[in-house]
């Protein structure tokens, strides 16, 4: 068994809010991110066991969404919004200086496994611009200095 | 950093103090009162009926008036009906709901709550978008709050009413903002929109009678139910009446954002209140609503923001997303970015929209990139025809709206592009 027991409670308790099961399948699937860092198959085939259907429509899922995962991830998830409000206030210059600082070009994970660098479009801060997401954190009005501050300080 | 707009009314009078996001601090500014008034002293049809008169329009995007999408819902049912709350706001330029769930959350539950009641739902849930972790967070911490002040669950303020709020987290695809791909998501699948009719009002969540609403949509409504209909009309337009939370961002020097009243001169947005572009630019081009809408050049900038007159200029308010840019902007270079993005998030069930957007943004990249051929405008814009009104959802017409408003206001742009085989525009920002 890959999911715990501790995550199959929470996933049982999401269940009962739904008037269909099925509508716990996002909660389950971020419970299941939280534990696990992503979803492989074995996972997939007992989450389907619980929601009552195939594994192939829970990775049907994964796959639909950004933000779950069916490969094991970085530590950290790095992503500089490069949607039109960002871009015009610099942020693809910051994305770039921040590659040529990891050493890794957006879309690539750090050797060490640490940084996962990428762009993302909007993230609804875009007055606050240029800004990252580091995992769930927002990190708003950045310059070079103060980004590479934040990424360096990440365990 | 503290999100307090610049420019405060109604919504956003409190964000500055701290204490607002709390169930103290909001009743100690008469929060809940309105929803107590309307569930205790005012019946279902009254609260319709209230707030058809006042004549909120969505503040989601569309722009469709809520009290009569309100009233679709049918009243005899043999089952449940839903509550939903569209908080998956995903429009590139758009802000507001983030921080109406951050500083107001109570404001938001407040709406629900007479919604809900206006609509007889039993249950209703906050769809917020995956990557709004505070947000939502905020928005946990309130509803919590609200159960144990009785303001939540089975016998609501000592009345016969019952409901409950669900609040589930998005995972990272703007079309869950569509209604009902929303509701797709919402049951645990694929958010791909699906087709209409029957609308969610017949057939929404889980099967069942449903409203969408936006955020800003319910924070309007403890306002009307408190202060009435000839109030909130003091605001805004004849037809578009109450304010919006405008959030101005690019080339200016106070991006940020600014509670106005419909009909607020967009000029008057960009220049008096944002602060106009950094010395020795001028403005090139306005996008008035969020990135779907399409773009306005700098002599229209005295249109009034509300839909009556946007849709005159062949754009609309949207989310009230305003994005300036300046004279160094190379608008090709605005429409590669774009195109991009719609490629990126078409859902790909509709043939026009998922081969269309991919279309758009070739054409436009190698426009940019100087390897543009002088049918390519011709192409672009018979593309973008093919998508408009051709598909299950709007997202073909976001798609295609933006590059035809591009061509349209800076046509010679792309003229240029293809005369010197390379971009024009050296200081325009990068990609």
């Amino acid at each position: 068994m890959v999911i715990s027991e501790l995550t199959r409670g929470q996933i049982a308790d999401e269940i009962t809010k739904y008037p269909l099961k099925r509508g716990a399948l996002l909660p389950a699937l971020h419970w299941v991110h939280a534990e696990l860092g992503h979803v492989t198959h074995e996972c997939a085939a007992e989450l389907g066991e619980i929601f009552g259907i195939r594994p192939v429509e829970v990775m049907e899922v994964v796959s639909f969404y950004n933000m779950f995962y069916d490969s094991p991830q970085p530590r950290h998830h790095v992503r500089v919004c490069t949607n039109l409000p960002c871009s015009l206030r610099g942020a693809r210059t910051l994305l770039s200086r921040l590659e040529s600082h990891l050493g890794v070009k957006a879309g690539e994970v750090t050797p060490d496994g640490r940084v996962g660098l990428g762009h993302e479009e909007c993230l609804g801060a875009c007055a606050y611009a240029p800004m990252m997401r580091v995992d769930d954190v927002y990190y708003e009005d950045l310059d070079f200095e103060a980004a590479t501050r934040i990424l360096d300080s990440l365990d | 950093m503290l999100k307090v707009p610049y420019v405060t009314s109604y919504l956003t009078e409190h964000f500055g103090d701290d204490a607002f996001g709390t169930i103290e601090g909001y009743e100690a500014k008469g929060g809940y009162r309105a929803a107590r008034r309307a569930i205790t002293q005012m019946s279902p049809d009254e609260v319709v009926e209230l707030v058809k008169e006042s004549g909120l329009q969505g503040r989601g995007g569309a722009g469709f008036p809520t009290g009569m999408k309100w009233s679709f819902m049918p009243k005899e049912t043999d089952g449940p009906k839903y509550l939903v709350c569209n908080a998956d706001e995903s429009e590139p330029g758009s802000f507001k709901d983030r921080i109406l769930m951050e500083r107001a959350p109570h404001l938001v539950i407040e709406g629900m709550l007479i919604a809900a009641w206006a609509i007889g739902a039993s249950k209703s849930f906050i769809y917020v978008r995956g990557e709004y972790a505070y947000p939502a967070k905020q928005m946990m911490r309130a509803v919590q709050e609200a159960y144990d002040r009785g303001l939540l669950g089975r016998r609501l303020m000592h009345s016969d009413f019952n409901h409950d709020i669900v609040i589930q987290r998005g995972a990272g695809a703007y079309i869950c903002g569509e209604e009902t791909g929303l509701l797709e998501s919402l049951e645990g699948k694929k958010g791909q929109p699906r087709k209409k009719p029957p609308f969610p009002a017949q057939f929404g969540a889980f099967g069942r009678p449903s409203t969408v609403n936006n955020v800003e949509t319910f924070a309007h409504v403890p306002h009307i139910v408190s202060k009435g209909t000839d109030w909130f009309r003091s605001f805004g337009t004849e037809q578009s009446p109450g304010t919006t939370v405008f959030g101005v961002s690019g080339h200016v020097l106070r991006p940020g954002l600014f509670e106005l009243p419909l009909g607020t001169p967009l000029q008057e947005i960009v220049f008096d209140h944002a602060g106009g572009p950094p010395e020795g630019r001028r403005v090139k081009g306005v996008i008035p609503g969020g990135m779907s809408m399409p773009i306005l050049p700098a002599h229209q900038l005295d249109v009034p923001m509300a839909n009556e007159f946007l849709r005159e200029r062949k754009t609309m308010l949207g989310t009230g997303g305003v994005m300036v840019m300046d004279d160094t902007t190379c608008m090709v270079r605005v429409g590669e970015l774009v195109s991009y993005f719609f490629r990126d998030e078409s859902c790909g069930q509709c043939t026009q929209c998922r081969e269309g957007t991919g279309w758009l943004h070739q054409i436009l990249r190698r426009l940019e990139r100087g390897a543009g051929a002088p049918d390519d405008l011709d192409i672009l814009l018979d593309v973008a025809g093919s998508m408009e009104g051709q598909t299950i959802c709007a997202f073909a017409d976001a798609a295609a709206w933006p590059v035809q408003g591009l061509i349209r206001h800076f046509r010679s742009d792309f003229e240029e592009h293809i005369r010197q085989r390379k971009c024009p525009f050296p200081e325009s920002f990068e990609l």
